[in-house]
């Protein structure tokens, strides 16, 4: 799993009738440091986030894994989302 | 999943037999703020896409997950067509 925060919405109205009704953010993914990390993708949010937040998520054929048993055409999804912690 | 853009079509007549039907484009990656990157693909189109349009494309094995490409040699797929991205900067 990564890091990563969401920048931002997705809306795409014609879609492939396993994404009806998923929300699709695109997200930044983040280094240990919260620097970003490589290029901005677009995942499923299994957890009910919202932008600027920062997440954790999963690449691969696991990211349709927590719409089970729905078959979810996605390669990524966001899984958690990360705690705010205080800078000190 | 990656954003992208339709810039082409690929015709192939001799292709493995699970693909025969699909239709495939090629497909420029393309930044949340709609500029294109470096990289192209050939995607199979699953929900009529057509040329121009910024599209959601799936790759890797999760590409096969979308409708009418089961147990198909596919590893990129077009699963949406993009109406609108919003980013904060």
């Amino acid at each position: 799993m990564h890091l990563a925060r969401v920048v931002g919405t997705v809306v795409a109205s014609r879609k492939d009738a396993g994404l009806l009704g998923m929300k699709l953010l695109v997200i930044q993914p983040l280094r240990a440091d919260r620097s970003p990390q490589g290029r901005p993708l677009v995942a499923v949010d299994s957890v009910g986030c919202g932008v600027s937040e920062e997440v954790f998520y999963v690449r691969g054929r696991e990211a349709s894994f927590p719409f089970l048993p729905a078959e979810v055409p996605a390669d990524a999804a966001i899984v958690g989302i990360v705690d705010p912690r205080d800078a000190g | 999943m990656i954003l992208g853009r339709v810039v082409g079509t690929v015709v192939a007549t001799r292709k493995d037999e699970r693909l025969m039907g699909a239709k495939l484009l090629v497909v420029r990656a393309v930044d949340p703020h709609g500029k294109d990157e470096a990289s192209h693909m050939v995607a199979v189109d699953t929900v009529d896409a057509g040329l121009k349009d910024r599209v959601l494309v799936v790759t890797g094995s999760s590409a096969r997950m979308a409708s009418g490409l089961k147990d198909t040699p596919v590893d990129a797929a077009i699963v949406g067509v993009v109406d609108s991205v919003e980013v904060k900067d």
